[in-house]
């Protein structure tokens, strides 16, 4: 499996919705075009919520995890 | 998607408030612009000095409601207030006291909480609101 470099890590464990998706938003905006942010989260609607934001905002959901009882998202930049 | 979303604030509840700065957010994040609009006891809650206070609960919150707000809030969940604050750092997030309900409540523009941008009437709402969804809570 290719390694995506992420510039940073969005660490959104153990905070509910709707911030792992707000602080996603806030981070991507801070990025370049083409860069991707890791992010990690522990809230179960993050699963869904994640694939959603990006489809309307038409950034890439590159991956997507889980272990244990955290979800994994790297998301790159459009 | 570029659609606003308008929510009519009524009940001055954290619950309630808490739900609407949810979706308030939530929006936000998908690049929508909010138009938030105060009334009555929504507008109370936002008094500069009472905007962090406990504001209560609805009426069907019941004892078992009341214990798992509290429990999500010690779990670090944040306040409404800082819910929506965090949206209009987003941007597009507009929030604007109703001038009826600033007499009812003999309000001036000074006590209320920086995060209201104004005060305005009805007109103005549905202006702003165009033809986007109207969220009443």
């Amino acid at each position: 499996m290719p390694v995506i470099e992420t510039s940073q890590t969005i660490d959104a464990r153990g905070l509910s919705c709707p911030m792992p998706i707000v602080k996603t938003a806030q981070a991507v905006r801070t990025l370049a075009s083409g860069a991707a942010v890791e992010l990690l989260a522990t809230d179960p609607g993050s699963t869904k919520d994640v694939a959603a934001w990006c489809r309307v905002t038409g950034h890439e959901l590159l991956e997507q995890s889980v272990e244990g009882t955290v979800f994994r998202f790297v998301i790159r930049r459009k | 998607m570029d659609e606003s979303l308008n929510l009519v604030l009524f009940s001055g509840t954290d619950d309630k408030l808490q739900a609407a700065a949810v979706l308030a957010a939530g929006a936000a994040a998908l690049g929508k612009p909010v138009n938030i609009f105060l009334q009555y006891w929504a507008l109370d809650a936002f008094r500069a000095a009472r905007i962090g206070l406990d504001h209560g609960l609805a009426a069907e919150a019941g004892p078992a409601g009341r214990a798992a707000v509290d429990a999500l809030a010690g779990a670090g969940q944040a306040p409404w207030s800082a819910t929506l604050r965090m949206a209009k750092e987003l941007g597009g997030v507009e929030i604007q006291a109703c001038s009826l309900s600033m007499d009812l409540l003999k309000l001036d523009a000074g006590d209320l909480d920086p995060l209201v941008d104004g005060v305005e009437g009805v007109t103005a709402f549905y202006l702003n609101a165009g033809d986007g969804q109207i969220v009443f809570i």
